[in-house]
């Protein structure tokens, strides 16, 4: 038996260094754990600085204790590659430890133990952490925005149809297949546009009409973000291939074009759209709130469209340009069948990450009054019977977004490896 | 004759249509003006302004001109994007490298802070710091200090003021130091060439870099003094700080928002470009017998920079131009003071938007070609 040189574990005394270090490792662990959790200090009797780093300089010692290479236990070496390499890895991951540890309790409390649910008014909210009374009464305008109560079936009608229609093209037989392309560019936009207009909009078919203005909320964003990815598409299309194009003058206005869109900000895209373009309109020509809206985030949104498409199109090898043409296709027949579809299929995870941010930017058309849901989380946070509760509602929308867009950044990265493997 | 109608026949029309589309547009404006009694003119800027904003870093008050009121918005808006784009790179690049860490813990973490801050919108954020965060503050006659001299309050950050005296010398020491620091350097690299002899560049410039400003402290008659912000009660239930630095909460929550939600994106870059640095460099600098810290220096950053600086100018621009999201919480920035407040009073909307927008453009389009020039320069020369 080896004289302990406790400077430099090795593997002959191994059992003592393993409890030894494991124990100074958990008591550093229980000394957090009991102070955030049952607000005891354990280590009192110290100087208060010397409380305070107590658990650091043990957990310290312990990992270092346990710091054997190739120790022969497969979970201890495990450890060791992973979150004990060196001194300064093991600071930092009992920093981390010790942070998740502290972070715990509050949060809980705030959420979940001193959190209030029941009740109809501010009044019932009495604990100290949050008030999810708020979020529930106000949660039907969180997503309808000030569309009237009585006819938000009609919202949930149209968003059902709007789905289940998407979802066509996991059905398809052979005889239908070659049209899902034509049916998603083409009639789903024009079957959705009918549905939010007769069904949402309403004023004819014996629907009551509700004018935009009302429309707002969760529902706002989700119709904002839908009609401008289906314009952005197209559109960001055009410019691409104006880009790439021989023609001097398309290429030049094309570029121009984008070059515009993407050095300016979105909000002063749609203050432009908010007071300087209806300056450019005819007199009595009246164009929606909304519609100037979509149309100003399209046209933003597809310079950005164009670039990524840009991307894929010069992914391309030249030879596939050249085949196309020695078979005899002209310009648009090569792009339609031969160009086009490859170059949308190289850059599908882009163009993911664009809508990803179209629907992050969603929220900025509060600057000409809309209101999705943040903007309805301002306005319900200065409502006099509901004042001081901006904190439940923004972690509220937080979650909400964060659920959207994780989702929609996971299935993007998932595309990104479909299509790479098949390549 | 025909293959070249082919080519001439679109681009006609595309011009016809965008000309007639341009020609609609000002046809409409020019009535619409004519019926509003508006001329169309940048005249007004020369106007007093009559409103007054409530952070500039230039003298300004309403009786300056619109121009000043534009010129405060722009300081503005270039002081956000400064502060956030060098709290980010730093976040960023610290992040990025966590990311790359064999400690599971470490990676994860920074995983989870870039997942989290990634998706969500960065207006929400923003509203979040500001009107719920901040909110939590204390007042400041309950604010306790922060080692004595800054208070953190619900009115902002109170900070020291640096009083200095001939600051223009420490100034000119400063700029003497990076000289002698670049002349050096080039010596260096001659003499390696030359004679293979190895010069400490770094500890060099450093010394430089410390001892020069300092001897301006012991000789050339600097001297650097704070003013501590103090508390002074107004009335019984309003104080204020006098002296020091106020930062407003509106700067704080602003730069806070924008430096962790664009820190994310440069970390996504950072980590990017050190994986697309093949193994195989690593290895083969370590072959020839380079330390570990010259394999960093000289062979792996290099490389790296080359595939993180574009989009990394790229996640610049892009804060930036979200630093225009400031109008949402008040804190004047060029929007705000300019596309906000001016055009209200004046009506001038296509002026001053296209102002507004122009000069967004102008710092991309800047940004852009310094990034064409710097890639270019860094490009690998093949053959």
């Amino acid at each position: 038996m080896k004289k302990l040189n406790f400077l430099k574990p090795d593997k002959e005394n191994i059992t003592t260094y393993l409890y030894s270090g494991l124990l100074l490792f958990f008591v550093a662990l229980l000394d957090v754990f009991l102070g955030s959790f049952f607000k005891i200090n354990i280590t009192s009797f110290l100087p208060n600085f010397v409380s305070f780093l107590l658990p650091l300089i043990l957990g310290i010692i312990g990992l270092h204790l346990i710091r054997i290479e190739f120790s022969g236990i497969k979970n201890l070496d495990l450890l060791n590659k992973n979150i004990n390499t060196n001194t300064f890895n093991a600071v930092l991951t009992l920093l981390i430890i010790f942070t998740l540890i502290k972070s715990i309790p509050p949060i809980l409390s705030w959420s979940i133990v001193d959190a209030n649910i029941a009740g109809d008014t501010k009044e019932a909210c009495t604990g100290s952490g949050a008030c999810w009374t708020y979020i529930k009464i106000w949660l039907r305008r969180f997503i309808y925005g000030m569309y009237p109560n009585e006819l938000q079936w009609r919202i949930n009608i149209s968003f059902v149809l709007l789905i289940a229609l998407a979802f066509v093209g996991y059905f398809p037989s052979e005889k239908v297949k070659k049209f899902l392309t034509l049916y998603y560019v083409v009639i789903y936009p024009i079957i959705a546009f009918i549905l939010i207009y007769y069904l949402i909009s309403g004023g004819s078919l014996g629907l009551e009409w509700v004018e935009t203005g009302a429309w707002g909320g969760l529902s706002l964003t989700f119709i904002v973000s839908f009609f401008c990815l289906i314009f952005c598409f197209p559109v960001g299309m055009f410019l691409a291939l104006g880009r790439r194009s021989e023609l001097p003058t398309l290429r030049y206005i094309s570029v121009g074009f984008i070059e515009f869109w993407r050095g300016v900000p979105l909000i002063t895209v749609l203050f432009m759209s908010s007071v300087m373009f209806p300056m450019f309109l005819p007199e009595d020509f009246f164009m929606d709130k909304l519609v100037r809206v979509i149309i100003a985030i399209s046209l933003f949104e597809a310079a950005y469209v164009a670039e990524v498409i840009r991307g894929g199109l010069q992914a391309l090898p030249r030879g596939q340009y050249d085949a196309a043409k020695s078979l005899g296709m002209g310009y648009w027949k090569m792009h339609i069948f031969v160009i086009l579809p490859q170059a949308l299929k190289l850059v599908i995870p882009g163009i993911a990450n664009t809508f990803l941010a179209l629907v992050k930017d969603t929220p900025l058309i509060f600057v000409v009054g809309l209101l999705e849901i943040v903007g309805m989380l301002n306005l319900a946070k200065t409502n006099p019977k509901w004042l001081g509760f901006a904190m439940e509602g923004y972690v509220f929308a937080a979650i909400i977004f964060w659920i959207i867009c994780y989702a929609m950044s996971r299935y993007s990265q998932n595309l990104e490896l479909k299509y790479k493997t098949e390549r | 004759m025909n293959f070249k109608l082919n080519k001439i026949i679109p681009q006609l029309i595309t011009i016809f249509v965008v000309v007639l589309i341009f020609g609609f547009f000002t046809f409409n404006a020019q009535i619409n003006m004519d019926n509003r009694g508006i001329e169309f003119g940048f005249g007004f800027l020369k106007q007093e302004s009559s409103f007054d904003v409530q952070f500039s870093l230039i003298d300004y008050d309403g009786s300056h001109s619109y121009a000043r009121a534009y010129l405060v918005g722009l300081l503005n808006t270039l002081l956000v994007a400064f502060i956030g784009i060098v709290i980010s790179t730093v976040l960023g690049v610290v992040v990025g490298i966590a990311r790359l860490s064999p400690n599971y813990l470490i990676e994860k973490s920074a995983a989870c802070y870039v997942e989290f801050f990634r998706n969500i919108p960065l207006l929400l954020q923003i509203f979040f710091w500001y009107f719920a965060a901040l909110r939590a503050l204390p007042l400041p006659q309950d604010a306790d200090s922060i080692f004595g001299v800054f208070f953190l309050t619900i009115k902002g950050l109170f900070v020291p003021r640096f009083v200095w005296e001939n600051l223009d010398i420490f100034f000119y020491s400063i700029i003497a130091a990076i000289i002698s620091i670049i002349v050096i350097k080039n010596y260096a690299t001659k003499l390696q060439e030359n004679q293979g002899k190895q010069l400490p560049v770094f500890s060099i410039s450093t010394g430089l870099l410390i001892i020069l400003p300092l001897l301006t402290f012991l000789i050339g008659g600097v001297s650097l003094n704070f003013e501590v912000p103090v508390i002074k009660e107004l009335s019984a239930t309003s104080f204020i700080y006098e002296g020091g630095l106020g930062i407003p909460p509106e700067l704080i929550a602003l730069t806070l928002a924008l430096s962790l939600y664009t820190a994310t994106f440069i970390a996504e870059c950072v980590r990017a470009g050190v994986q697309g640095i093949s193994k195989g460099q690593k290895e083969a600098a370590a072959s020839i017998g380079l330390t570990p810290n010259q394999i960093l220096k000289l062979v792996i950053m290099p490389q790296a920079l080359r595939i993180i600086i574009p989009p990394t100018t790229n996640q610049y621009l892009n804060l930036t131009k979200n630093s225009s999201l400031a109008a949402a919480i008040a804190y004047p920035d060029l929007v705000l003071v300019f596309a906000g407040t001016a055009l209200m009073q004046t009506g001038r909307a296509i002026e001053i938007v296209s102002i507004t927008m122009l000069t967004y453009l102008s710092i991309s389009l800047a940004i852009s070609l310094l990034m064409n020039w710097y890639n270019k320069k860094i490009a690998i020369k093949e053959k």
